[in-house]
């Protein structure tokens, strides 16, 4: 029973949010939007466990001496004294002037402009060390990718603005997004649907059982 | 007013300019007064008027729904276009004498509306009224019994049931296929089988492995496919005896990933080799995960890095601080805008649908397999229709096109 | 040694350090290059003009702030957008990080520049809601029940603006400005579809050309791509933001790229006509 329940319950609800789509009518429109508020509440509680293991994890490494041990305990601290601050200050700790509203003006906010701004040097040093033309098809992909990225900034402009509307850049970059890269995604994308809808069927249908866990 | 004050004459002999310039504003004074005097003041302008009702409510369910929704339309009041109607005003009422509640208003011009706050099966009476600047008239009639129903079929999405209909029968033939005892054949998917020698490689070396099953959480498909990656993964690493490394975005994965990595372990044989700590939870906050992960590849610079599952600008980020620890590197996500970056910067990039088939390629199951040869033939049906459907609309028949809309 | 020997050996910090310049020195010293406004971003804000003033309109922000760059330049410019209009705003966030950063970008343009508005009543900002897509659907049930309280702990049952407000036959648009998931790919899956509410969308570049085939099937009106999109934006409506400015810096930063890839060729193929030893 242990196997055999979560994956029945697992086809039940499978079925009943497919069926939703199609029968708008209450009998299954209500139970699909209550499991919809839980499995939102499920999640929610899910952050309890993810928390107690980030310390537990942790505490272990400061325990045992691991290398960078000592950021392990920068990063506890900051973590309680986060969920602390928020949890004193209330319902309206975002608020403007609070603790809360400072870490996230001041810390937060300009740590991850930080990280996402390091991708900048990641792709310059990516497109020399990386991005190599050995066949036919890898120097069409190179020539694409270089009119639509220089296409896209306004030196382009200027720089090509002296040939008919048809070869600027700026007109070559707009046809191949709106022509062959759209086909292309297009077929990507449908590609992707279907293996979204084989694997949602095969985790119905009890096929998959590997997120289970345990002796088959 | 100020009053006409009559001046002596000046001397005939040499009577002053000043003198002269008050008899004139004497005079125009007078006539002014006179011509004032004659004309009447204009009328205090007469009360507005409230404009005339609007006629001809009618009604009707709106279909495919679960019976909270009518929609109504009526004749605008005669006096709509000459602007003496500002709102129409639309109320409803559980019984033909009243109490009438407010619905909802529209501006003048419009003359039609969607109640979306009815309870089903319960009869309603509606009124409409004109509201201008002079007042209010309501209709002469009202309109009902008007009833919301529920319906068991949404009727615009056969299109889809049809498709979806097609899908499960294919799957299931093939899978019926494959019980009989004929495996479907599936293509070498280069990136999947990079899988086996990168645990090896990471052996030989006497580093970890270290598997990403994506930052999403356990709703988006793409998690779970990295998760089914990742009990097979577990069980190489286990057969092998190579650490392995499972940092985690959010709650539910880390759980289900806990769950897999033991399986793994427990079906290789080695349950005792499990180590709980393998696992972790770091965050769900995108660059928190991605400063620790790469922190991680720094550190204890695992020798093979495994990416399956939903990626976003955190992708080129981990590829590139793996490539530069000399680690391989094997991706795969279906996000097609991360693609080029994992293409250039990993050694191998499952692509799209290839990550949701790794799973049965791994297991090698023929139920499994049977599924992906499903998918591909509604992918043969899909292609065959958008020709069809190009040829139809080329010739201006418009009727697949039509029938395929779905609400 | 040679250049192309020299080129083999670079230490990738100096790549760091070139792209390090050319992305900060056109902000200290801007070039005013030409901006021409595209076809999507044309769409957009004829799209956004087309909303009858006053009207009530839905915005979701959804990003937080590793987005900055490219999406509070959009936020900013709607905003005045619908503002100049007269449009009534109701703000969401579907994004854990964004409510703080999004209020104080709303409050920044309205208590600066249109001091008259007063929130409550001419703009709400509903703040942030777990769910995702289940969110989505939920305001489709109504958007007070999805919302109870604002992003400061307000009754939205009180409030003038939300008077009137049901779901999403309440508003003529949605502009929606997303840095990823949940975001326009939600929207239009979850709403656009279901209730045919017309929208906009401002992305970041790397995932414009994944709406492209929703643009083209007019279940998005208009597209903003990125900082470049931005920077359209704000020409169109005739101002220079921090988009306009930062466009010079790309613009150098494009190019280096470019450069990068075609050195990087350059190796390879001197490396292949290079006699073994």
């Amino acid at each position: 029973m242990k196997r055999e329940l979560p994956l029945f319950i697992t086809a039940v609800v499978g079925l009943l949010m497919i069926l939703s789509f199609f029968v708008p009518h209450q009998a299954v429109s209500v139970p699909s939007d209550f499991l919809q508020q839980c499995a939102l509440i499920l999640r929610a509680f899910g952050y309890v466990l993810g928390g107690v293991n980030v310390l537990l994890v942790n505490f272990d490494g400061i325990y045992k001496r691991q290398p960078g041990w000592v950021y392990k305990i920068v990063l506890v601290t900051t973590l309680i004294a986060t969920v602390v601050v928020g949890a004193v200050e209330g319902p309206g700790f975002l608020n403007p002037h609070t603790r809360s509203k400072w870490i996230y003006d001041n810390i937060y906010s300009n740590m991850q402009a930080t990280m996402f701004a390091l991708l900048a040097f990641f792709i310059a040093s990516a497109a020399f060390r990386a991005f190599r033309i050995r066949t036919t098809e890898a120097g069409l992909l190179a020539v694409a990718a270089l009119i639509v990225m220089l296409g896209r900034v306004p030196l382009s402009n200027a720089l090509t603005n002296w040939l008919p509307e048809w070869a600027r850049l700026q007109s070559l970059q707009e046809w191949i997004m709106v022509f062959p890269q759209n086909a292309a995604k297009r077929a990507i994308l449908m590609g992707a649907a279907l293996g979204v809808m084989a694997t949602g069927l095969r985790v119905i249908l009890g096929l998959e059982r590997a997120y289970l866990g345990g002796e088959d | 007013m100020p009053p006409i004050e009559a001046r002596p004459r000046a001397d005939a002999t040499g009577g002053s300019r000043k003198g002269r310039m008050r008899a004139r504003v004497a005079v125009l004074s007078l006539l002014f007064g006179v011509v004032l005097a004659v004309i009447p003041a204009p009328a205090p302008a007469a009360p507005a008027e409230a404009p005339l009702p609007p006629s001809g409510l009618i009604w009707h369910d709106i279909p495919n729904d679960a019976g909270r929704a009518v929609a109504l339309e009526w004749k605008p009041s005669p006096q709509d276009s000459v602007h003496r109607v500002t709102t129409y005003v639309i109320e409803r009422a559980t019984s033909p004498g009243g109490p009438w509640s407010f619905v909802d208003s529209v501006a003048a011009e419009a003359h039609a509306k969607r109640d979306q706050s009815v309870h089903r099966d319960i009869e309603y009476f509606y009124r409409v009224t004109a509201a201008g600047p002079g007042g209010r008239t309501p209709a002469l009639s009202i309109t009902g019994p008007v009833i919301a129903k529920s319906e068991w079929l949404n009727r615009t999405r056969w299109s889809v049931m049809v498709a979806i209909a097609m899908f499960f029968a294919f799957v299931l033939w093939f899978i019926a296929q494959a019980q009989t005892g004929k495996k479907p054949f599936v293509r070498r998917i280069p990136g999947i089988d990079a899988i086996e020698e990168a645990v090896g490689r990471a052996t030989e070396m006497g580093r970890p492995v270290l598997f990403m099953p994506g930052i999403r959480d356990i709703n988006d498909i793409q998690t779970v496919a990295g998760l089914v990656i990742l009990e097979s993964v577990a069980r190489l690493t286990a057969k092998y005896e190579t650490p392995i490394a499972v940092p985690v975005a959010y709650p539910i994965p880390f759980a289900i990933a806990q769950e897999a990595v033991k399986s793994g372990y427990l079906h290789a044989g080695r349950p005792e080799q499990y180590d709980p700590m393998s696992v972790r939870f770091i965050s769900p906050e995108q660059f928190a995960y991605v400063a620790s992960v790469t922190g991680t590849i720094m550190r204890e610079r695992p020798a093979a890095h495994i990416f399956m599952g939903a990626f976003y600008a955190e992708s080129l980020l981990l590829a590139e601080t793996g490539f530069s620890t000399g680690a391989i590197q094997v991706a795969g996500t279906a996000n097609v805008h991360q693609l080029p970056f994992f293409v250039v910067a990993c050694d191998y990039t499952l692509i799209g649908e290839e990550l949701y088939a790794a799973s049965a390629y791994l297991s090698g199951d023929p139920r499994l397999v049977g599924s992906l040869k499903g998918g591909d033939l509604l992918k043969v049906a899909v292609i065959i229709a958008i020709i069809v459907g190009c040829l139809l609309e080329t010739t201006n028949h418009h009727w697949l096109t039509q029938w395929m809309k779905t609400q | 040694m040679s250049l192309v020997t020299a080129l083999e050996k670079l230490d990738r910090r100096w790549i760091f350090l070139t792209i390090g310049l050319l992305v900060l020195l056109p902000l200290l010293f801007p070039l005013a290059l030409p901006l021409y406004v595209s076809p999507p971003v044309r769409s957009f804000v004829e799209a956004v003009d087309s909303i009858p003033d006053g009207s009530r309109v839905l915005m979701s922000c959804d990003y937080d702030p590793g987005s900055i760059p490219e999406m509070v330049p959009m936020t900013r410019t709607a905003l005045r957008h619908l503002l100049d209009k007269k449009c009534k705003i109701v703000i969401t966030v579907l994004w854990n990080g964004g409510p703080g950063l999004v209020d104080r970008i709303v409050r920044q343009v309205v208590e600066h520049e249109y001091p008259d508005r007063q929130y409550g009543v001419d703009y709400v900002n509903l703040g942030y809601k777990a769910g995702d897509e289940a969110v989505m659907v939920l305001m489709g049930q109504g958007i007070v029940n999805a919302f109870p309280r604002d992003y400061h702990g307000n009754d939205t049952r009180t409030m003038p603006i939300m008077q009137g407000v049901r779901d999403y036959t309440s508003f003529p648009m949605l502009v929606n400005i997303s840095g990823g998931y949940p975001g326009t790919k939600e929207w239009v899956q979850q709403v656009q579809a279901r209730f045919h509410l017309p929208m906009v969308a401002g992305v970041t570049a790397v995932s414009a050309p994944e709406y492209y085939p929703y643009l083209q099937s007019h279940q998005i009106l208009g597209l903003l791509g990125g900082m470049a999109g931005a920077a359209e934006y704000e020409k169109a409506r005739g101002e220079k933001g921090s988009a306009t400015r930062g466009m010079d810096a790309q613009s150098l930063a494009h190019y280096f790229v470019a450069v990068c890839i075609l050195l990087g060729n350059v190796v390879q193929w001197s490396k292949r006509r290079r006699p073994a030893p």
